[in-house]
């Protein structure tokens, strides 16, 4: 099973580093909704350093949608998606190979924008592990949640704008968690950020298994 | 029965098919012969009635169905950004076949020179239709499912297309194909097996040109199924 998942993790992440859509249209856009936070609150620094946090895990989840979105329309193209059906890898797999591949992509986004963030905002890390473990957990959580949402909309019609209407509510308690994480890390509130580690933790894990146990009757519908 | 929204797609079918039998499925635009081939391979579920494909129940084992079958559909199932091997490779990993495989394939299909390295993207409608082919091959189907086979393809690639099917029915391969083409199956000899309106007909019928009082595309769009 973990050979068919790193197959479609593979496949998923190569199809992306060959496109260039994320180099060329996601990272441009990710760094466009930065630069226009910076721009309505550059009057305040103290709030944008405060505001970091929060404005990081925003647009997080903002180009989520278009990572996730993207994961399943290059399946449905040109009826790949039947061929996964018909290729006989377990669902698990499947539903693993993308949650991977996309989490993957959240991650080097994660660091790119993090980047900015401590040039743009003026923030200073704090705490390295917590920073690390929180973005690791927040981008599991999101891919776990959006693969799973993304494969119950993947066969409608309105799945760009139905994606996220559907999935923005369910990742709320990451962005709080993650933004709580980050606060910490950042030193820029004294929230608890192990304990919301925690909360993030649970969160990719609770929706990796029920994605892992539900993707396969999804498949069937999409 | 096989629905399409909630309008009977298929119904009364009853059609049983023998292994290295070849089964050409004629009739027009609309009958139902893409969904009877959704239907074998697993990817539509029975409204009602029972099916038995390589054994298995459609109605239960569907996912036993489909690791057993190569379904050639109207989209060729390809990733446009990957190179022709890659792509005859991922599925060929996927299905646990083996790096030979793949270059056999690739050489049946005379995806050969620079072929094998050129996005999918890039190709035109006749390579991507053979790149497909060769994507299927390497799963070595008990089942082959074509639809129209042979649109897009020149002479030489529906010459290759035919040799696969002969090879695969004389190998023990059952192969059930839709085509309008009905001059150019008469090659394979198959047997014939008409599809109207959603209901399936068999017998010895002969595969010659379809009627001229077929409908066309247009009175076939304004038909529920």
């Amino acid at each position: 099973m973990f050979r068919d998942a790193w197959l479609i993790a593979g496949k998923d992440l190569r199809i992306e580093m060959r496109s260039r859509v994320g180099l060329n249209q996601i990272v441009p856009f990710a760094v466009t909704v930065l630069v226009l936070f910076a721009f309505a609150l550059d009057t305040d620094q103290e709030a944008l350093r405060t505001y970091a946090p929060g404005l990081f895990w925003v647009t997080v989840l903002l180009v989520s949608l278009l990572a996730i979105g993207r994961s399943f329309a290059v399946d449905l193209a040109d009826g790949a998606a039947d061929r996964l059906l018909l290729s006989g890898i377990d669902p698990i797999a499947v539903f693993g190979g993308k949650a991977a591949a996309i989490a993957i992509q959240l991650v080097v986004l994660e660091v790119l924008l993090g980047a900015g963030v401590v040039l743009l905002f003026d923030v200073t890390v704090h705490r390295y592990g917590l920073l690390v473990c929180a973005g690791l957990a927040a981008a599991a959580g999101v891919a776990t949640a959006g693969t799973l949402y993304g494969a119950l909309v993947a066969g409608l019609g309105v799945r760009e704008t139905l994606l996220p209407v559907l999935l923005l509510p369910v990742v709320a308690p990451v962005l709080i968690g993650a933004t709580r994480a980050f606060q910490d890390a950042f030193g820029v509130a004294g929230a608890e950020g192990w304990a919301w580690l925690g909360l993030l933790a649970g969160f990719a894990a609770i929706y990796g298994v029920f994605g892992a146990l539900s993707y396969g009757a999804l498949l069937e519908e999409a | 029965m096989t629905l399409l929204g909630r309008f009977p797609a298929l119904a009364g079918v009853d059609l049983d098919i023998s292994p290295g039998e070849i089964v050409l499925l004629k009739g027009p635009n609309g009958a139902g012969k893409t969904t009877l081939l959704r239907l074998c391979a697993g990817l539509c579920s029975l409204a009602s009635g029972q099916g038995w494909v390589l054994g298995h129940s459609l109605n239960e084992e569907r996912r036993m169905v489909r690791r057993r079958v190569a379904l050639l559909g109207h989209r060729t199932g390809l990733y446009d950004d990957l190179t022709v091997a890659e792509n005859v490779g991922f599925w060929a990993r996927a299905a646990g076949a083996s790096r030979q495989d793949v270059d056999e394939a690739l050489e049946r299909l005379s995806l050969t020179g620079r072929l094998p390295d050129t996005r999918v993207g890039r190709l035109s409608a006749g390579q991507r239709r053979r790149a497909s082919i060769a994507s299927l091959v390497v799963r070595r189907p008990e089942l082959w499912l074509l639809d129209e086979p042979h649109a897009g393809l020149d002479q030489q690639s529906r010459d290759t297309v035919d040799a696969l099917v002969r090879g695969a029915a004389a190998a023990g391969a059952t192969v059930v194909l839709a085509s309008h083409e009905l001059e150019r199956i008469q090659v394979l000899e198959p047997r014939v097996v008409s599809v109207v309106g959603g209901m399936v007909r068999t017998g010895d019928e002969p595969a010659g040109p379809q009627s001229p009082n077929t409908p066309s595309d247009a009175e076939d769009d304004r038909r529920v199924s």
